[in-house]
């Protein structure tokens, strides 16, 4: 409850990481992550979904709370999360066809993003005040951005090796992954702790 | 089963699918992302498996009975309200039944909804299959699911803490992998079960079972 901003920015962007420490948002990390000019808008839709998400998380929070109907809430967290992944989609589809193409089946994906998910869940369970859940938010939207930069960097490099054939495809990803995620090991210890 | 001879295989093989040629974990390497953080010990993994399992075969049945009636534009938010409701029921139970439990899965009993797996195939099959046939594949699915989900926490567990359902396996002098029950750990092992996969498909003879361990070997 008394964690300070800095300390939860930079605990959730590095130490606890939502994909290489949590494991949250695996799919997108999986699945976009083989070109870096795709990485980088998909981390942003989904950093901006994150954020209304937890904006719109916090005000029904209290809301289902004044009710008593607390076991409407992941009900109403769902219906909030896929109505602004809905936005983002329109918003694309006018301004930047060749992106909306780019992203595909991704982009209405956000909807069943567990890390979007994620963020209105945790605020929830460590009882994050306003500007906390929007520090949590933007963080981890930042370091899923992080994550899906750096391995998309690594598999464009991939591309100019020699694999052999067993390795390829996911296995060789999985590896990757726990590879970044031992060296996000290092981190462990700043900022927030976990939980 | 009361139905039409002709029937019964094709219903085996709905209920096979899940279980080998469709595993969700190793085949179609989908609803990682709610999993991989449980499964650090094969007790976890197996009640995670159940979980998701029940609320897989209870929106699986509804769905494929709603199919007919609901309009197709709405249908992914109809789908997406039924599994969050069988998670609510889930979430309220598992905390019913031990609150141990509850307090180490936490947050990741709601994640289900988001679970790719369920949603996934309420698309592709719940949707366009009548109830019988799309909740024996369901019940395959989840079997397949919890067998992946086990053959994940059980090598964690045996590796991580020399343990397996708590039991000791090596006596004390056991130096635990402490790698294996961190994050990284989980990448390690489905990945090394992957490579497992696709050696064995490499190659025609059956090959022995010790590649898993010599590959965590070259990576830990």
């Amino acid at each position: 409850m008394s964690e300070s901003l800095s300390s939860i920015f930079i605990g959730t962007l590095l130490a606890n990481n939502f994909v290489l420490a949590m494991f949250l948002g695996l799919c997108p990390f999986l699945g976009v992550s083989s070109r870096l000019n795709t990485a980088v808008p998909m981390g942003a839709a989904t950093t901006f979904v994150m954020v209304v998400a937890s904006l719109c998380a916090y005000g029904l929070n209290w809301l289902v709370g004044q009710f008593h109907m607390e076991f409407l809430r992941l009900i109403s967290y769902i219906v909030i999360i896929a109505s602004a992944v809905q936005l983002v989609e329109m918003f694309l589809k006018k301004n930047s066809p060749a992106l909306f193409r780019a992203l595909g089946i991704y982009l209405p994906l956000i909807t069943t993003n567990c890390a979007v998910l994620g963020v209105a869940l945790f605020q929830t369970a460590r009882e994050y005040s306003f500007l906390q859940a929007l520090t949590f938010a933007t963080a981890g939207g930042a370091g899923f951005t992080l994550a899906l930069v750096l391995m998309a960097g690594v598999r464009e490099r991939l591309n100019f090796s020699t694999v052999p054939q067993v390795v390829q495809g996911t296995a060789l990803s999985l590896m990757l992954a726990g590879l970044l995620s031992l060296i996000f090991m290092g981190f462990a210890g700043l900022g927030a702790s976990a939980e | 089963m009361s139905l039409p001879g002709q029937a019964v295989p094709s219903l085996m093989e709905e209920f096979l699918e899940g279980i080998w040629k469709q595993n969700p974990v190793f085949v179609m390497v989908l609803g990682m992302c709610p999993t991989l953080a449980v499964t650090v010990s094969a007790m976890n993994a197996v009640s995670m498996g159940l979980a998701t399992a029940f609320v897989l075969v209870t929106s699986c049945l509804l769905i494929s009975l709603v199919r007919n009636i609901v309009p197709s534009e709405v249908r992914i938010a109809t789908y997406i309200l039924i599994i969050a409701t069988f998670v609510t029921v889930v979430d309220y139970a598992i905390q019913a039944i031990s609150l141990a439990m509850y307090d180490a899965l936490g947050a990741f009993i709601q994640l289900i909804v988001v679970n790719c797996i369920i949603l996934g195939r309420a698309e592709a099959h719940a949707a366009k299959n009548p109830p019988m046939k799309a909740t024996i594949n369901a019940v395959g699915m989840g079997i397949g699911f919890t067998i992946g989900l086990f053959a994940l926490g059980s090598v964690r567990e045996i590796f991580g803490a020399g343990k397996l359902f708590g039991i000791s396996l090596f006596g004390p002098d056991f130096q635990p992998w402490v790698v294996m029950v961190l994050p990284p750990g989980g990448f390690f092992v489905l990945g090394g079960w992957l490579l497992l996969f696709n050696w064995l498909k490499s190659r025609t003879p059956p090959a022995p079972a010790g590649v898993k361990v010599s590959e965590g070997h070259a990576h830990v």
